[in-house]
């Protein structure tokens, strides 16, 4: 077997809930597998870490052909709604958690969570606007510094 | 690895050292696997969690995911990583002699 990964650093940078939820999965699945585990959330992913925000995270109907939807169709009020709370009912089935409940349950698993400062600076925001898991906001310099000996994951 | 010999009995496993018979588990072997998992003694909250895994898996037919353990089981994600350190979720599978989770979370 190839060497083992004992570090992984993932960049969470879309806010939509497809583009949340496959880093929080990798990030909680490194945890499960004893491999530590650094989050780094910017631009839009800032959304999934945002108290006033977090809950609302959306399935993206438009512009996004493996909706197998015709564009028209997906700019209709409601359709993000739905495909929303559809996706969300499939996730709790196989004990995917809520964006909230999953930030917890990571960060009580040992990883880190960070946000990005260009994009705090940028949006105007504080450590008040995050959820109590987030550790601390920090630039890309940082973020290299606490990812040295890690595999980085840009999602 | 099919059959091999852990506190005093000849018990079945799979290539991965997961127990493939649960019916054939003691709480010996339970505190045999866990030492060779490096933990030297099973304390109460370890007890805890095999004891939930073990009936949760009698009901469900697969072992728990870590967010049922909490949930349903009451165990502290925090406390579950503190007992079975470096892969929770598969080390107390592996002593509860259940076969390795296939979940993703």
């Amino acid at each position: 077997m190839s060497e083992h990964i004992n570090k992984v650093s993932i960049i969470i940078s879309k806010g939509s809930l497809e583009g949340v939820y496959p880093g929080l999965i990798m990030a909680n699945g490194a945890r499960m597998e004893g491999i530590e585990a650094t989050l780094f959330f910017t631009f839009f992913g800032l959304d999934a870490i945002m108290k006033k925000r977090l809950k609302k995270l959306k399935v993206a109907t438009v512009g996004n052909p493996a909706m197998h939807m015709p564009t028209m169709l997906g700019m209709l009020p409601g359709m993000s709604a739905f495909a929303t709370s559809m996706m969300k009912k499939e996730m709790d089935k196989i004990d995917i958690p809520p964006v909230d409940e999953f930030l917890e349950m990571i960060k009580d698993a040992g990883a880190s969570l960070y946000a990005c400062k260009a994009t705090v600076d940028m949006f105007k925001l504080s450590m008040d606007d995050f959820v109590p898991q987030v550790d601390a906001i920090i630039n890309v310099g940082t973020f290299y510094e606490l990812s040295a000996g890690a595999q980085i994951i840009f999602t | 690895m099919p059959v091999r010999e852990i506190a005093g009995v000849h018990v079945d496993f799979d290539d991965e050292g997961f127990m493939t018979n649960p019916d054939q588990w003691t709480e010996e072997i339970a505190k045999a696997l866990a030492e060779e998992e490096g933990i030297s003694e099973l304390t109460e909250g370890h007890w805890k969690v095999i004891n939930f895994i073990r009936n949760d898996y009698k009901e469900k037919g697969q072992p728990p995911t870590i967010r049922r353990m909490n949930k349903v089981g009451g165990i502290a994600t925090k406390d579950l990583y503190d007992w079975f350190p470096q892969g929770p979720a598969k080390k107390a599978a592996k002593i509860a002699g259940l076969g390795k989770p296939q979940g993703c979370v």
